[in-house]
């Protein structure tokens, strides 16, 4: 780069707009609320109270309950996620991508549905169709011979997470099951004939060869359901309302964060406590993906093909 | 081909596992449709019937048409939906082509800089934000939500933008330079049209997060002129939460818009996302 070339005026006129609503709706209210958290308003005036907010949070007894109940909560999520949906995603992907599966992009398009369909839709739906007054879930075990399973699950304390999060795998299946389908369709025909020589085929294939191919791809669906669920909101709140029930079973981060903000029954909102509890958040969803960054992906071992 | 693949009870479990996961996949929503053209009856005594002429009713959509405004929300949906995607495509396109084309200083660190969003959520920072739209006056408004969902969708765009961008042959460039043309016109008419299918995958990834979207509409906009559609609905079905065939109804009408854009664009999202748009 030569320093006598004039200043190349178009380079910043094609990045100014980008940079600007970038940086004055994203960056700055981040940073923003992260300050806000310092502050506290006392007769209608912002005092700056220094770390107060966080001694509320997790020293009183009352704040720190819930904060540890939420992010319990949210931490039992992200395992039913982990543990459910990326399994299943990889196994349905994996029957996908046999090279001469009929139908396969029915199947495929299919199964994406639900993810398509809005917290709102999937939400009232389930609960909808787990009421006890309509019947459909009752009906369906008994034709089987299980109504004695049936509870109503969203309405008790110890099934109504659980449930939840069951209901937002079902709807969220779709995107590691495409990720993981990509990642299996870009492995070279080569490799998996070599194994074939070798005599590994059918299921010792897809254990021995194309799995550790597809470890990256894990690692970024894995990355990716971190974020997701650490942010979620909608769902439960479409379901259970602000108020996360039945008593508080099923609040995670993002309803208690609401909750605070906005305030609800007799509580008033506090916008203070709100950005204490979302930069808690915020450091959450930074560790792991620090975690992510530097302890899993640089480890892993890329193939290029 | 080896035998294993071959296996007839092999494709025959693979059809199993599949179907039985579509059924899964569907089964609520066919129930929700289903049972929305029925009478209230009906949807009690056999929710699994399909409607006949007995139980046909269409009732719940008279409610709903009647008690809410769900024409006027689903064109704020789709104002807000175009606008978002309008910008952050061509924002993103040209800041994607700042950094790809051009070395410059900080050239890097500004591509490191418009990537932190990728990771980090926006709902973080809705304490400012929500402070911010209030003092600008832009709260109850759709350009607040517009604002929001742009610079939530740029950081992806600006990435695969560049991605793509950088295969664009630089002797086609080179060309229009020597033809004297000036560097807006190289990229509104050379590098934008090439970049077109990448465009196309940026818009779908973004327009399903935007369309479906609670948190923002619940905040920034909750006010009944500027509602969503996903918004109005939630509120909608809250109010009416006994009537069943209005709820019902309410569902089916916004399952219909997502399902319509799902079938118009599910050839480019599955493309746009096997073809490794997203690693």
């Amino acid at each position: 780069m030569s320093e006598r070339r004039p200043f190349r005026w178009h380079i910043a006129l094609f990045l100014a707009p980008a940079v600007l609503v970038y940086t004055a709706v994203m960056i700055f209210p981040l940073f923003n609320t992260l300050r806000l958290a310092l502050y506290t308003e006392i007769d209608q005036a912002r005092v700056f109270v220094g770390l107060d907010n966080f001694r509320t949070l997790f020293g009183d007894q009352r704040w720190a309950n819930s904060f540890w109940n939420a992010l319990g909560n949210n931490l039992w999520f992200f395992v039913i996620h982990m543990l459910v949906q990326n399994p299943i995603g990889i196994l349905l992907a994996a029957i996908l991508s046999h090279p001469r599966l009929r139908f396969a992009a029915f199947y495929r398009s299919a199964i994406f549905i639900p993810t398509i369909l809005s917290f709102v839709i999937v939400g009232f739906a389930w609960k909808l169709i787990l009421s006890p007054i309509w019947g459909i879930a009752p009906g369906m075990l008994d034709a089987v011979g299980l109504k004695s399973l049936f509870a109503p699950w969203l309405g008790k304390e110890e099934y109504a997470l659980t449930t939840l999060a069951l209901v937002s795998v079902w709807q969220f299946i779709g995107i590691p099951m495409m990720l993981i389908y990509a990642a299996l369709l870009s492995i070279p025909q080569e490799i998996l004939e070599a194994g074939e020589c070798e005599g590994i085929t059918g299921w010792s294939a897809f254990w021995k060869l194309k799995l550790p191919l597809i470890l990256p791809s894990i690692g970024i669906i894995s990355i990716l359901t971190f974020v997701g669920n650490f942010n979620a909101f909608d769902l439960i709140y479409a379901a259970q309302g602000a108020l996360a029930g039945p008593d508080f079973s099923t609040d995670i981060l993002g309803t208690f964060m609401y909750r605070t903000f906005f305030g609800f029954q007799l509580q008033l909102g506090d916008p203070h406590m709100g950005s204490a509890i979302a930069s808690a958040m915020f450091a959450i969803i930074l560790i792991g993906v620090c975690l992510y960054l530097f302890g899993i992906q640089t480890r892993m071992r890329r193939y290029q093909f | 081909m080896n035998k294993a693949r071959r296996n007839p009870v092999n494709v025959i479990a693979a059809h199993v596992i599949l179907i039985t996961y579509v059924v899964i996949a569907l089964f609520p929503v066919f129930v929700i449709l289903i049972n929305s053209f029925k009478s209230r009856k009906a949807i009690f005594r056999d929710p699994l019937a399909l409607p006949d002429a007995d139980t046909f009713s269409l009732i719940g959509y008279q409610t709903v048409l009647k008690q809410g405004d769900f024409f006027g929300y689903f064109q704020n949906s789709m104002i807000v939906t175009v606008c978002s995607l309008f910008f952050i495509l061509l924002f993103g396109a040209m800041a994607a082509f700042a950094l790809s084309e051009y070395r410059f200083r900080g050239n890097t660190l500004m591509a490191l800089y418009l990537a932190l969003g990728i990771m980090i959520p926006i709902r973080i920072g809705t304490v400012a934000i929500l402070e911010m739209m209030v003092a600008t006056g832009l709260v109850n408004s759709l350009m607040a939500l517009i604002l929001v969902y742009t610079a939530q969708g740029l950081p992806l765009a600006v990435f695969i933008l560049s991605e793509f961008m950088r295969q664009v042959s630089d002797d086609l460039k080179n060309a229009g330079r020597i033809d004297g043309l000036s560097e807006f016109t190289i990229f509104f008419r050379l590098v934008l049209p090439l970049v077109r299918p990448a465009m196309a995958t940026v818009a779908v990834f973004n327009m399903i997060p935007i369309w479906n979207d609670l948190w923002f509409p619940l905040i920034l906009a909750p006010a009944e002129s500027v509602k969503t559609l996903t918004l109005g609905s939630q509120v909608f079905i809250g109010q009416f939460v006994t009537d069943w065939n209005a709820v019902l109804s309410a569902l089916s009408m916004a399952i219909l818009p997502a399902l319509v854009l799902y079938i118009i664009f599910s050839r480019q999202l599955i493309r746009g996302i096997t073809s490794g748009a997203v690693k």
